[in-house]
Order: C-alpha cells, then structure tokens, then sequence
C-alpha cells in the first residue's frame, strides 16, 4: 500500500502542492511568452499570438462550460432518479 | 477466389460456440488463447481481397483488406484480448460468448468489401452486444436493452433500405466511397444507419442509456466497438461530406454539456464517447489525407483509453456495486492503482503531452486550421476543455477524492479488484502512454503517409496551458460540480414517452372501441351465430368428427413439438435466430 501512503502525504501536505503547481502554472505561462523557447510560427491564427492565450481559453472556457451547462441542466433537463418510473 | 482465407471472426465464432464444451480448468487458457488467435490472424493479414463468395447472382466480400481496415481489424483484435482478459474471472459462458460474437461483428464489417456483407454483421453486432447489457440482469437492463435493440433496428432498416436503393442505382454492392457532394436518398439512409451507430445527435440517445447499463465488463466492449466501427464505415464512404463536420463539432460539445450533468460515471464516460467521436466523424467531413489519419489514429488511441475509462469504474462498480457519485468519494485508500489506472485514462483522453490522446486529437484539430475551419477548430479545443474537465478532474476527483458519500456496506466492500482486471488495466495503460511517447507505432499504421509531428514547442505549450488552466476553473468552480442525484433527460425521452402513449391508446381508446365491438357483436351476431351453429352442429357430429379429429391429433402434436422453440420469449427466441446466423455464417465460409 506504498502508493495509498504517497496520496496520504500529498495530502498533508496540500497546501504545498498547491503552491509548487501555482509556480509551475506561472513559469509556463512565463516561458510561453518567450518567442526564443515557445516559437509561435506554429500559430494558425493572430489572437494566439497574445502571451498566455489558451492559458485565458482554457480557464474562461471551463468556466462557461460549467456555468451554462448547469443553468441549462436545471432549465429543466435534471429530473429526479424516479422520472421514468411508471 | 476459390481457396480458404480465413477470416480472424470466425476463429472467434468458433472459439465462442466451442467455449461451453472446454472443461473448467482448460477454460481460462481458451478464454485468452482465443482472441490472441483472432489478433494474431488480424496482424497477419496480407492485403488485398480475399474470401469472395458467389451467392445467388451476388459477389460477397468476407475480405477486403487495406491500410484502412487494417489498421481498425487490428485496434479491434487488441482490444478484445485486452477486454476478455479484464472480465476472465465472470463464469457465465454466455457472457463471453455475446462478446466474442460482438467483436466477430465489427471485424466482419471492417473488412467487408460489399454492402450485404456489410448488413450482415452490422446486425450480428447489434444482436449480440444487447445481451453485454441484458447480462446485468436489472429491471432497468432488461429495459435499456430493449430500447438498444429496437433502435439499432431502425438503424438497421434505414441502411438496409438505403443498400438495396443504391444497389438499384448503380447495380454494384460494392462498398467504396460515395459521391459526397451529390448525395441521393440511398446516400442518405446508409448515411442515416452508419451515424445512428456512430451516436450522432439527435441518433445518440441510445448510447449513455445502454452504457451505463451494461455489465461491468461488457461496457468495456460496448464502449470500443460499435462507434469506431461506424467510424470506419465512415471513413470508407464519406469523406469529406462537409455536413459531418457540423455534426462531428456539435458532438463534441453536446457530450461535454450533458457529461457536466450526469452523476452516474458510466453514463458520463458514455457521453464522452460521443464527445470523443464527435473528433472523428469532424475528421471524416473534413476528409483531407491529413484529416481521415487524424480521424483513424483518434479511434484507436480512444479505443484504448476509452477502454481504460470504462474499466476503472467498471472496477469500482465491480468492487462496491456503486456507480453514481453521490454514492462514492474518498475511496483512494481502498483503491489506489484503480485510481491511478483511471488518471492514466483521463489524461490519454484530455490529450495530456506524452499520452495517446496527445498525438491523435491534435492531427484532427491541426487539420482543421489547416483547411481554415477555424471556428470548427476553436470550437473542438473547447471541447477538450470540457474532456479535462470531466473525464480528467471530475471522474477521479469525485470517485477517490471528494466527500465520502459511501454507504458503511460500499466502504466494506472496496478493495482493489482481482489480479486480472488490474492486469488488464496494466496493459491499456502502457499502451496509452506508449502511443503517446513513440509516435511511430500508430502514425506508421494510418492509412496515408504522415510527416504530423505533434511535439513541437508551440504545440505542447498550448495544450499544457488549455489543460492546466482548466484545472485552475475546476477547483475555483468546484461548489458547483458537486454531483447531484438526478437524471438529465436527453432524446431518449420521446421514445421513451411515446411509447407510454401507445401503451395508453392502446389500454383506453382502442381497448374502448374493442369493447364496443364485442357488445355489438354480441348483441347482433350471437343470435344468428347461434342458430346457425346449432345446425352445423347435427351436421358436424354425424360426419365431420370422424376426419377432424384425426387432423386435430396431428396439429396437437406438431403444436407440442413447436411449443418447445417458442414460448414467446424475445431473448431465447434472439439466441435461436442468432445460433442459426452463426451456423449460416460458417457454412458459408466453410463452403468456399
């Protein structure tokens, strides 16, 4: 149970690993704006150019995903367990 | 052709009919020796066309091999060791029987080279998967399998009927690409069965509704088979169909918006096959070489994490009976490897650098810019947002992590699960992550020349910003995501209620009428009836007893015998029909 033990550590410690993956978010970010690391020649469109664009997609994306599928889910496409239910 | 080729499916019908008579200790070696053998033959095949019979005045095609079908028979082959090796431990033949019989359908298909071929086991698939979920043997299974089989039926017909049209039209069964820019009828009905099979909205409804049902080994194989094959049968006739690109696209969102909705983890891997799918079937409707390698490398990485998925919770399900959040959390103490097995799946499928989904999703994508469909493009990175989110966060957090929601019996119940299903899950795993660090494997199996190289600087700084700043909203946004105990309703409701409405003409309107009748008929016909019956009464018992008691005798007798094979029983009557499908399939191949 070696591995159980190693998600217990982590866990103890929590708020360490939430901040080294803080850092590491911020050092990607960072080398993202680097042109010499991240070459942008690869870019299909303008917008990607920005420094951290998909960084900005991704998070605002998440966020709308959640946001409009719960409203639409409880629009009334969530129904409770038993619906089908004769 | 008159010499015998034979065909990887038969090795597993044979294998599968032959399985009740292996003596119990002999039977788990069969069980792994048997789909080895299918794969083996699979990767073994030369190209060209082979297993041609004359049947009436048709040409049918057992075997047309290709880059293409190559590559799908051999995804398939190995996907079925790797799938009856996790479920080794289930005693019941039956089971691994309808399995084996499932993957000799989509094998069949594969390598079909005419459309009748084609039908033939596209409908073996259909009859055999259903029992993966009858299997489970609930009410609920019993139900949705019911629901599977009657709309895989419809599928049936509509592309059955769209073959015989376009037999009509162009007096060839053969099955090759279909001119995608000037479709007829008989295009769109096969078009209509192949992407009912594919799960496209609004056809899809079928599939989170089976999946989730299944036993916990059969949505294993339910989870890889029956999409990708409609993938294939995609990529063989319509690439380049620009409609698929507005489905495959929508797809791809609706799954993610319905996978944030569903508490039970199944149903939400099942909708994320259709996300996952939706990838592909962009890729076919975009149909550039790029695009169709795109399309297939995405099948066969998906086939395997898709797999992973599955059996992780099929693990958990297996272990605690459980497969709803709201009714687990917090079990990384009792199931670390699962869990860590099911992340290795996750991160594939969210197309983490250095795992399969990585190398393949991104080819799709990639072509999508590169024919300037950019909001195709922008919309199928969303799309992954929500894949991370769900399949990658939501599944392992709310499984392992999370509130404990576990009754005292789960609790006792959890533990890691029999070596072989571990095994199993072993082995998808370092496959996911062996696609994903050398790409050479898959891109050298596509079915066009491939310079695609996914690791460049650029690429895998994208990708890890999309990702890890989903992250960052997941946990930002979690007070919302915690799973509720509810159902979405999706487009299995119309026929779900409608069937209700039948059920209710049926029991009030109808039945009113037929009472109706009856009194009319009683008032006004029993009278006559009666006189007149009287009379051919004398009649009857002076002469007609004598013979008819004689035929009576007879028709009693054939009556007694017939009684015995139908009893009424849809299941029973399906194993018949199929036991005589089987034995046709292999007097056929056998005759040639």
């Amino acid at each position: 149970m070696k591995l159980a033990q190693l998600i217990e550590s982590l866990r103890n410690h929590l708020k360490t690993v939430v901040r080294v993956c803080l850092v590491l978010l911020a050092i990607l970010v960072l080398l993202d704006a680097i042109p010499a690391i991240v070459d942008k020649e690869h870019a299909h469109t303008k917008a990607e150019h920005f420094p951290a664009f998909w960084a900005v997609f991704g998070f605002i994306g998440c966020a709308l995903l959640i946001i409009l599928s719960k409203w639409f889910g409880h629009a009334g496409i969530m129904q409770r367990e038993d619906y089908y239910d004769e | 052709m008159s010499s015998f080729w034979l065909h990887p499916a038969l090795i597993l019908i044979i294998g599968g009919l032959l399985l009740p008579a292996v003596p119990a200790r002999l039977k788990k070696g069969w069980l792994l020796l048997i789909p080895i053998l299918a794969f083996a033959r699979t990767i073994a095949l030369a190209k060209g066309t082979f297993g041609e019979v004359h049947f009436l005045e048709w040409v049918l095609v057992f075997g047309r091999v290709d880059a293409l079908s190559a590559i799908f028979g051999y995804i398939m082959g190995l996907t079925c060791i790797i799938g009856t090796l996790y479920g080794l431990h289930v005693k019941e033949d039956g089971q691994h029987i309808a399995s084996w019989f499932y993957v000799a359908g989509s094998l069949g298909v594969i390598f079909a080279g005419d459309f009748l071929t084609l039908f033939l086991f596209w409908e073996l698939m259909a009859f055999s998967s259903v029992f993966l979920v009858w299997f489970r043997r609930r009410p609920e299974s019993l139900a949705a399998g019911y629901r599977y089989l009657l709309v895989h039926i419809a599928g049936g017909v509509a592309l059955l009927a769209g073959i015989v049209l376009h037999c009509k039209a162009t007096g060839s069964w053969a099955f090759v690409a279909f001119d995608v820019h000037h479709p007829t009828v008989a295009t769109y009905l096969i078009l209509a069965g192949f992407i009912l099979n594919a799960a496209v909205p609004p056809l899809h409804a079928w599939l989170p509704d089976a999946y989730g049902e299944g036993t916990f080994n059969g949505s294993v194989f339910l989870s890889a088979f029956t999409t990708k094959t409609a993938v294939y049968a995609l990529c063989r006739g319509f690439a380049g169909m620009d409609l698929l690109v507005v489905l495959g696209v929508i797809m791809a969102l609706y799954g993610v918006v319905y996978a944030v909705l569903e508490n039970d983890c199944r149903r939400l891997l099942a909708y994320h096959i259709i996300s996952q799918v939706g990838y592909m079937v962009a890729g076919v409707g975009l149909g550039t070489q790029m695009a169709i390698n795109g399309a297939c490398a995405h099948a066969f990485a998906h086939i395997l994490y898709k797999g992973l998925l599955f059996m992780g919770c099929g693990a958990v399900l297996h272990m605690t009976g459980q497969s709803k959040f709201t009714e687990l959390g917090g079990l990384w103490k009792k199931m670390p490897w699962t869990f860590v097995f099911t992340l290795i799946g996750g991160l594939s499928i969210s197309a983490f650098p250095l795992f399969s989904g990585f190398v393949s999703k991104s080819m799709i994508v990639a072509a999508g810019f590169e024919e300037h469909k950019l909001w195709a493009a922008f919309l199928l990175m969303l799309a992954s947002v929500g894949t991370f989110l769900h399949t990658g966060l939501k599944v392992p957090y709310f499984i392992w992590f999370g509130k404990n929601n576990c009754k005292p019996e789960t609790w006792a119940r959890a533990a890691e699960p029999p070596w072989n299903m571990n095994a199993a899950m072993m082995i998808a795993s370092a496959l996911c992550i062996f696609i994903g660090c050398y790409t050479p494997y898959l891109y050298q199996m596509l079915p066009y020349p491939t310079d695609y190289h996914p690791y460049t600087a650029y690429h895998v700084s994208e990708t890890l910003q999309v990702l890890l700043f989903t992250a960052v909203g997941f946990f930002l946004l979690i007070k919302k995501l915690v799973p509720e105990p509810t159902i979405s309703l999706d487009l299995d409701w119309p026929y779900r209620m409608g069937g209700r409405a039948v059920l209710w003409l049926a029991q009030k309107p109808i039945q009113f009428v037929d009472t109706c009748v009856g009194e009319i008929y009683r008032v006004a016909g029993l009278i006559p009836l009666m006189f007149t019956a009287r009379a051919s009464g004398t009649f009857d018992n002076g002469v007609i007893d004598g013979i008819v008691d004689g035929i009576a005798e007879t028709v009693r007798g054939i009556g007694g015998r017939l009684r015995f094979v139908q009893r009424g029983r849809v299941q029973e009557s399906l194993v018949l029909a199929f036991a005589v499908v089987g034995v046709l399939i292999l007097v056929f191949l056998y005759a040639f």
